[in-house]
């Protein structure tokens, strides 16, 4: 019996005969029935809003108030300078601690995953009185002063948005081949701090700004930690205007939904304005 | 002199697997090395060591005298070029380039010369400003080479670098590889499972297989002297044919009842089965009686046309396959199916193998189903 040692060619990529694609009788209206409930149920309570904030007389009588008022300017500008400190602070702490369990302790995955869902079974008001109780004693008091409840305010925050950051990183890294690409810049020389901010970082910046509008809009809507620790943000102001106003809260909760449409536009525009395609040896 | 030395080199990993299993390897400066031999063999465990990817488990790696065995890898100086390319997304061109230069602090004009050296050398000079989803997969490759290059390595590793594209793209790549080495003098070890890129662009071939050196020779060494029947199976294609020693030491063997002469030495005892190996190019169908030639009646069985090469697979003795490669000629005259024809070949062409030694048709086949 002879032997044959040069492996044959196998045909293995036998692709499957292409479905036949039929259209499903009546497919088309189906769907945009769907899409019509879908967009009344969410647009109805927006117009019903709308309508409402013009009610007075005249009907910009409500946004003239809130636009003139200088705490409506005061405390969104507040927290949208906490929001930007919070995403710097997590994505800060994420990206780094993202990268290196995919690099180096992918078995660690679960328990940090685990860790960043704790939010999520937390209420903010334990998180807020847990915080003011161990930080207005000794050894460490930060309720005190301003710049310690700040600092307070910034961190909750931070941990409010770690399952939102931790995702969208953890999907932007999941894109990119991340043990090659930091392989490769070892190979040149870059030490860990080069590899992060010039290969890691901006092949995140679509997924970084995903998490940092998530949280942006975590941070600007948030009350109850807020609250607590009796800053002037954006969610007691809006909480207070309602207290003995009528028509102007309608108008600033259209305005804040405005400026979170702006946001994820900005977003859209900055993605595929992107010139970069994060797929590894994805030739044209 | 020797460049780069590896000494007792050993990979286990936890778990237990061994990886790579004393290897030792000296390479003189701007020698071009290649580690042959199929998936999962320790070849890229080899290269990664080198590069500093992977630590070896003993043995010791020396770099232009220096021990670099525990050197952190963006340390050692070493070009690197991945199968995957590894070019950085969110760079250009000859941003990508210059990468390893800026960490080296290079002064911007001496960065921008270089850029416009490598580029011309890749033959790539109007792509600087591209990023590389604009380029197609062996501009990208380019590109990783030159990127590779940029720093000056001691020692330039490539790791199956060829193995994403085409065929005619690959062919005309690594002789640009080849080229470009040359010209520059670097040291390379290169990785591939191709032996017709081992063989054409190697001034050595390491041929691995489960972690261990086959062996190292000349392409011309590897192909025509192998040192070990796995040697002689992977690199070319063989023909194996059961055969029974009738004489160790005067050579002659016996095919179905028809005696053969082999000048490379017979171990086995009198009696003893064996497998003779033929390369098929080492057969001719000339039936003109040459003193000293083996010779072996056949039927011819089936003839594929390869282009350049024209097979001819034929029946011995009793039922055994031997295919013939032939130059492919328009003046050929092929003997059509069912002929009856005489295989000559030389004393010297005969290897003779343990039996079992070589992989059986069916074995190939039945590792490649199981893989799908």
């Amino acid at each position: 019996m002879s032997t044959f040692v040069t492996p044959r060619a196998v045909d293995t990529a036998i692709a499957p005969p292409k479905a036949s694609r039929r259209r499903r009788p009546g497919g088309s209206w189906w769907a945009w029935l769907v899409f019509i409930i879908g967009a009344t149920y969410f647009i109805v309570p927006l117009v019903a809003t709308l309508e409402f904030s013009l009610r007075p007389n005249p009907p910009t009588f409500a946004y003239e108030n809130v636009l003139t008022d200088r705490r409506f300017y005061a405390s969104l500008i507040y927290s949208f300078v906490i929001g930007l400190i919070t995403i710097v602070l997590s994505l800060a702490l994420i990206v780094p601690t993202a990268y290196w369990v995919r690099l180096r302790l992918p078995r660690l995955r679960p328990i940090v995953e685990f860790v960043t869902l704790l939010p999520f079974v937390l209420p903010p008001i334990v998180l807020a009185y847990g915080m003011i109780r161990f930080y207005s004693r000794q050894p460490l008091v930060l309720t005190g002063t301003e710049v310690g409840s700040d600092f307070l305010l910034v961190a909750a925050y931070v941990v409010l948005s770690l399952p939102y950051m931790y995702r969208a990183v953890d999907n932007g890294l999941a894109a990119m081949d991340v043990r090659v690409l930091t392989e490769a810049a070892q190979s040149m020389g870059a030490g860990w701090f080069r590899i992060l901010w010039s290969v890691i970082f901006p092949n995140l910046r679509t997924a970084a700004l995903s998490g940092a509008f998530l949280t942006l809009a975590i941070v600007v809507g948030e009350f109850t930690i807020a609250s607590a620790l009796a800053r002037d943000a954006f969610g007691p102001y809006l909480s207070l205007l309602g207290k003995d106003k009528i028509y102007e809260p309608a108008a600033v909760a259209l305005i804040s939904f405005g400026l979170t449409w702006l946001a994820m536009i900005s977003l859209a525009l900055v993605a595929r304005g992107s010139r970069t395609r994060v797929q590894m040896g994805m030739p044209r | 002199m020797t460049f780069l030395e590896l000494s007792g080199i050993r990979k286990v990993f936890p778990g237990g697997t061994v990886a790579v299993e004393q290897f030792d390897l000296t390479a003189e400066r701007g020698e071009f090395v290649s580690f042959l031999g199929p998936s999962g063999c320790g070849k890229t465990t080899t290269l990664r060591m080198i590069a500093g990817f992977e630590q070896p488990t003993a043995g010791t790696i020396h770099i232009d005298g220096r021990d670099v065995t525990t050197m952190p890898p963006n340390k050692r100086h070493v070009g690197m070029v991945f199968q995957s390319y590894a070019l950085f997304p969110n760079m250009t061109v000859a941003d990508n380039i210059a990468f390893g230069l800026k960490i080296r602090g290079e002064d911007k004009g001496r960065i921008r010369e270089r850029i416009g050296e490598l580029l011309t050398l890749i033959h790539l000079e109007d792509r600087g400003d591209r990023y590389p989803y604009q380029l197609s997969g062996g501009q990208q490759q380019r590109v990783a080479l030159a990127r590779a290059l940029a720093i000056e390595p001691t020692v330039l590793l490539l790791d199956e670098p060829l193995s994403a594209l085409d065929a005619k793209i690959r062919v005309a790549l690594r002789r640009e590889i080849r080229e470009i080495q040359r010209s520059l003098g670097i040291t390379t070890v290169y990785v591939t499972h191709d032996q017709e890129e081992a063989l054409e662009l190697s001034d050595r071939i390491v041929v691995m297989s489960d972690g261990r050196m086959e062996q190292v020779g000349t392409p011309f060494q590897v192909y025509n002297q192998p040192a070990t029947p796995f040697v002689a199976s992977f690199v070319g294609t063989l023909n194996a044919v059961e055969a029974t020693v009738l004489d160790p030491v005067a050579g002659r063997l016996s095919i179905g009842g028809l005696e053969i002469h082999s000048t490379k030495g017979v171990t086995d005892p009198a009696g003893a089965q064996v497998m003779v190996a033929l390369r098929p190019e080492m057969i001719s169908l000339d039936a003109t009686a040459v003193e000293g030639t083996n010779r072996l009646p056949a039927t011819v069985a089936d003839i594929a046309f390869l282009g350049s090469v024209v097979r001819i697979s034929t029946i011995v003795g009793d039922g055994a396959r031997v295919d013939v490669d032939t130059f492919n000629n328009p003046n050929l005259a092929l003997p059509p199916r069912g002929t009856q024809v005489t295989l000559g070949f030389p004393p010297e062409a005969v290897l003779v193998l343990a039996q079992g030694s070589v992989a059986q048709e069916a074995d190939v086949l039945a590792a490649a189903e199981a893989m799908l």
